[in-house]
């Protein structure tokens, strides 16, 4: 066993270390004379490969490195939420202030704010037998996130000693009686990132995690503890709904992984977050979230690490009986940073140059979400979720690359982005004939108990409806609209109804951003209603032209410029007036 | 970083394979570390360390390995990083690919030298882009809108006229409220004199010559140079924008030569490609060029990037165009087609996107209109695109009435908003209004994209009333 070695070799991120027989494998292991942060990923004899999460210009062969004997790990705590990390949880607004604008390597700031005292309120008593994610007590960390302090799993015994007050995470505030030593637990623990969290059991899906988008809630639901694939070429609109995921879904923290993409994206996220309030707690976003940005232009090592950060972090809530939603953008850059390394290791590769483990990669990190009854005493019971969605970045926008198919084995919904739509400015530019939903029928039951209970057939009838349409647009293109019969026009234009004023929803708009689930079972609603009115009229006979030059279509346009609070009444306005009008053409086309 | 003041000097090159050599018997080498290499020949050669082993350093030498040997050759290890000598005195002054004065002028005198790598700026530390550039051209100012501090290429392809596009945009541009110009530092990377001369006389004609710091790879320059050229001139361009205040236009031209450098050291390296046999971490290298664009807070300059890259075979799918299209924020693609009917500038605007134009347009930044007759344009241009397809098939027989209109508005729209001189440069009050003269002639119930009260404030029918 060796405490140190010498650097043998340095190629990009890479280093192999010599002299340092022993580590162990994704061991933390410090390079060079700054000591810069790494991981190995590859041991052989007395040689050692390590990742290192930070530039490596400069370093010379002969230069010591040193290992720490620990696991890339992060740092669990009150203060992770409206925080800002890179990929191996170094505080990026820390670092800021001091090195200033530009991230330099060799700095180290940690995690969690050693100096913040925190208010600390017990909830279990002393003489109280816990076992490992039982809660101790809270500390209000944000305005609506009540952080439990959790017996770190693996611990369990009789609480000798519970404090009350002030407190920094490194401060004591248990003693612990148990098998051994006592133990005394503070605010903090650690967690190894390349490891999920211990839970009792995992649960079937069974309730949505409503994004106030009306493609993805009506039509391709996700669960909670559930995961999602959003594959796009360039510019089809992922970034997009990751913000607008991390914006409106209905989870109470979010963890938001920028991994490898770009810098102004999380800018904008960091700017609008502290502003934008959060539809279901009236605070702010800022609030429930907790960043983690790896931009391209930084490290490639500490980008292949940020999803396991952001996955920890998000376990870690879940634990505390939360419903987590993690945005990956982009999984793509992730695979190639691991593409990248595996290169460097001079592994045999795969498909792509992608390494031979990259579909075992990509499961063991999806498979990480879940609703799950949380680790505490059989006498309670917590349930806690993590759901994940992960956007990808296929080449050449072309789905049959390895990373999107990899995924697509995994995951319970895929949002197919598609860049025609996405060239007419059809957005989102979700496909509704390609994407899916695997949990369609695990939720409808609850769409239908919470929404009204035709919320599932009106979703079918809109499908069939826009099924349909694709058949006669393949006929439209050969002979033309106006050779078709005028009940296939009616669908025709129902569809389009469907598609441009329910399904294409603008997030920059300040109220079509969100829509609440019964707006968008009442706009379901008045376009189906509509479609069985002129289905009625185009049976007596009437002119399609009549139709579609009706007045009520442009009320239906603007239906979802109104807010969610105000739309019952527009709804009832709108029935009122589709009905009149459609009496007004009966009776004419009679006299 | 302790620079090595004992410089090691060897004639132990093992190998020289491609733009490699492989030097053996080596100490203290660090990895990107610059070298000098002395040529039997007396020819001097700069290089870089890409691979540091005990004993053994791998290098890429920007000149190419001609005249290398393998008993003669003279390699020292100068114990630097890659760096370039900056001063404010650089502006109106030409250098080659590597930084070093061609102008017959002298050596620039160092106020800094700063490493040509840039580190990554902290996102916490940017400044959300949002002003709004006006270029003058309809395409990019109406409808894909060019804010400070944003990177947007021109996606283009072998004999289209990018070089004029960026030539006009590098004359215009100009943001409104201050009227401030812009410094324009342009990298050439293996164009062709003639294209090269295009852009210095365009340049000397406006007097913009003044305002310009111009690095020079040309064809016929080393190929592996051009894998710094553009380093050394966003360095350049970051240290007049952050320590002098500047607002800076940074033109690179042609991505596609950067890349293709970038493949044929990787290929020497027998590194396992990625994608049709570029290296696997393009990407990341290209992000690494494109994401010093930009603005950091509390300073007042700013970087603002058009890269200009022709696509092999005008194929936007084709890794170059792809991996630039991932990481910058947006693009403008010119069409064959367009350019081939003879309209200038050929900006396809319906696969072209700015993504930070929401941020940059409206009221108090450009018009409150803007945003609507954009987005009504574009949807009309891309119905009647739609038409033109149908009607190839079907016949125009076949269309409804309104159909037909919308198969006028698109060739009116390319007559008219599309086309303009190469150096008529219109307020974006006369591209919108341009654009409201379009979309008179649909009927006012297809204009569904435009709020009703920006209609009737708008619309050439209720102006004339008024
Ligand atoms: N829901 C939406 N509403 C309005 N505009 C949208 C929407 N989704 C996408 N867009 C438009 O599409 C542009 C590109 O979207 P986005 O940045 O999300 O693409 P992307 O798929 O993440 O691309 P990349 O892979 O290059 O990061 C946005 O800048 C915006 O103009
Ligand atoms: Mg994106």
């Amino acid at each position: 066993m060796r405490e140190k070695g010498v650097i043998a070799k340095i190629a990009g991120p890479l280093v192999v270390a010599d002299k340092i027989r022993g580590c162990e494998m994704y061991e933390v292991i410090k390079v060079g004379e700054e000591g810069l942060m790494g991981e190995t990923i590859r041991l052989d004899g007395d040689l050692a490969y390590v990742q290192v999460y930070e530039d490596t210009t400069g370093l010379k062969p002969g230069e010591p490195v040193i290992r720490t004997k620990a696991p890339l790990s992060v740092e669990l705590g009150p203060g992770i939420l409206k925080n800002f990390y890179d990929g191996v949880q170094r505080p990026l607004e820390d670092i800021g202030r001091k090195v200033g604008d530009y991230i330099t390597r060799g700095v180290y700031v940690d995690a969690l704010d050693r100096t913040k005292k925190w208010n600390f309120t017990p909830t279990a008593e002393e003489g109280k037998e816990i076992v490992g994610g039982d809660i101790l007590g809270e500390v209000p960390e944000t305005k609506v996130i009540k952080h439990k302090i959790l017996v770190p799993p693996g611990i369990s015994g009789k609480i000798l000693e519970l404090k009350e007050g002030e407190f920094t995470v490194n401060d004591c505030i248990a003693r612990i009686q148990t098998d051994g030593e006592d133990v005394e637990l503070k605010m903090m623990q650690t967690w190894p990132v390349r490891k999920g969290r211990p839970y009792k059991e995992k649960l079937d899906p069974e309730v949505p995690l409503l994004t106030g988008q009306r493609i993805n809630d009506t039509f391709f639901p996700i669960a909670k503890g559930g995961t999602g694939a959003i594959p796009g070429g360039f510019g089809t609109g992922k970034t997009v709904m990751q913000h607008q995921l991390a914006r409106w879904a209905d989870a109470q923290v979010i963890v938001y992984i920028g991994c490898g993409e770009r810098g102004n994206e999380m800018t904008e996220v960091l700017e609008d977050f502290p502003k934008l309030i959060d539809p279901y707690s009236g605070e702010k976003l800022m609030e429930r979230s907790t960043l983690i940005a790896n931009t391209s232009n930084m490290p490639v090592a500490a980008r292949e690490a940020s999803i396991y950060t952001g996955i920890t972090l998000a376990e870690y809530y879940r634990d505390m009986g939360y419903d987590v939603a993690i945005q990956a953008d982009s999984t793509s850059r992730w695979a190639e940073a691991l593409r990248e390394i595996s290169g460097r290791l001079e592994e045999m590769p795969g498909e792509e140059g992608y390494p031979a483990y990259l579909a075992t990669r990509l499961s063991d990190f999806y498979e990480r979400a879940g609703r799950v009854k949380t680790l505490c005493s059989d006498s309670e019971e917590r349930i806690g979720s993590v759901t994940v969605v992960g956007a990808v970045s296929p080449p050449g926008g072309d789905f049959s690359e390895p990373v999107t198919q990899n995924t697509l084995r995994v995951v319970g919904v895929f949002w197919a982005l598609d860049s025609t739509l996405a060239d007419r400015r059809h957005f989102p530019a979700i496909s509704w004939l390609r994407s899916y939903s695997l949990y369609l029928d695990n939720l409808s039951e609850w769409f239908n108990k919470t929404s009204s209970s035709d919320f599932t057939e009106q979703r079918e009838e809109m499908m069939s409806l826009l099924q349909k349409e694709a058949e006669l647009q393949e006929i439209v293109q050969l002979v033309g609209a106006d050779a078709l019969p005028a009940r296939e026009r009616g669908t025709l234009e129902v569809a389009r109804m469907i598609r441009e004023d329910f399904l294409q929803q603008n997030a920059y708009h300040d109220v079509d951003s969100f829509c609440s689930l019964e707006k968008q079972y009442l706009m379901a609603k008045i376009v189906l209603q509509w479609y069985d009115q002129a289905n009625e009229v185009i049976e007596q006979g009437i002119g399609v032209e009549k139709i579609e030059g009706m007045e009520i279509k442009g009320a239906i346009a603007r239906m979802k410029y109104v807010p969610s609070e105000e739309f019952m009444k527009s709804y009832e306005e709108i029935m009122r007036d589709m009905k009149d009008e459609f009496e007004v053409l009966k009776r004419k086309e009679v006299s | 970083m302790a620079i090595d003041i004992s410089a090691r000097e060897y004639t132990t090159i093992r190998e020289a394979a491609g733009p490699l050599i492989v030097v053996e018997g080596v100490e203290g080498v660090s990895y990107g570390e610059v070298v000098k290499i002395v040529t039997p020949s007396g020819e001097e050669k700069t290089g870089q360390v890409l691979e540091a082993s005990k004993g053994l350093a791998v290098v890429q030498v920007f000149e190419g390995t001609s005249g290398i040997d393998t008993s003669k050759t003279r390699v020292r290890f100068t114990g630097d990083i890659m760096k370039i000598s900056v001063s404010q005195d650089m502006v109106g002054r030409f250098f080659d690919g590597l930084g070093r004065p061609i102008d017959g002028g002298p050596e620039v005198i160092p106020e800094d030298r700063l490493s040509v790598i840039g580190a990554a700026i902290n996102p916490t530390a940017r400044d959300y882009p949002r002003e709004f550039i006006q270029t003058g051209i309809s395409t990019i100012d109406g409808m894909n809108t060019l804010v400070r501090g944003q990177k947007l290429p021109i996606f283009s392809g072998a004999g289209m006229p990018h070089n004029a596009l960026a030539a006009q945009i590098a004359r215009q541009a100009k943001v409104l409220t201050t009227g401030e110009p812009f410094s324009v530092v342009f990298a050439a990377m293996g164009i062709t004199h003639e294209e090269a001369s295009f852009f210095m006389h365009d340049f000397e004609r406006t007097g913009a010559i003044e305002r310009i710091v111009a690095f020079l790879n040309l064809a016929d320059d080393p190929a592996i140079e051009r894998v710094i050229t553009p380093r050394m001139a966003l360095t350049t361009a970051e240290f007049l924008a952050y320590e002098y205040d500047m607002h800076i236009l940074v033109i690179l031209t042609d991505m596609t030569n950067y890349c293709e450098a970038l493949r044929e050291i990787s290929a020497a390296r027998e590194e396992v490609p990625g994608r049709r046999g570029y290296p696997g971490y393009m990407y990341t290298d290209l992000s690494t060029n494109y994401e010093r664009a930009g603005r950091i807070k509390n300073r007042k300059g700013s970087i603002t990037q058009i890269p200009i890259l022709s696509m092999p075979d005008d194929d936007i799918t084709h890794p170059i165009p792809d991996l630039t299209g991932y990481i910058t924020e947006g693009q403008f693609v010119l069409s064959r087609d367009l350019h081939r009917r003879g309209i200038f500038p050929p900006v396809d605007v319906l696969p072209s996107l700015s993504r930070l134009m929401n941020e940059g347009i409206g009221p108090g930044r450009t018009r409150e209109d803007h945003s609507g007759v954009s987005n009504q344009l574009y949807a009309g241009y891309a119905e009647g695109r739609d038409m033109r397809d149908l009607v190839a098939v079907v016949g125009e027989e076949a269309l409804t009435s309104r159909d037909r209109k919308y198969l006028e508005f698109a060739d009116e729209f390319e007559k008219k908003f599309v086309t303009q001189g190469k150096n008529e440069d219109r307020s974006i009050e006369e591209t919108l209004d341009i654009g409201w003269d379009l979309l008179a002639t649909l009927p006012e119930g297809e204009l569904k994209r435009i709020d009703e009260h920006i209609i009737k404030k708008y619309h050439p029918k209720y102006r004339g009333a008024r």
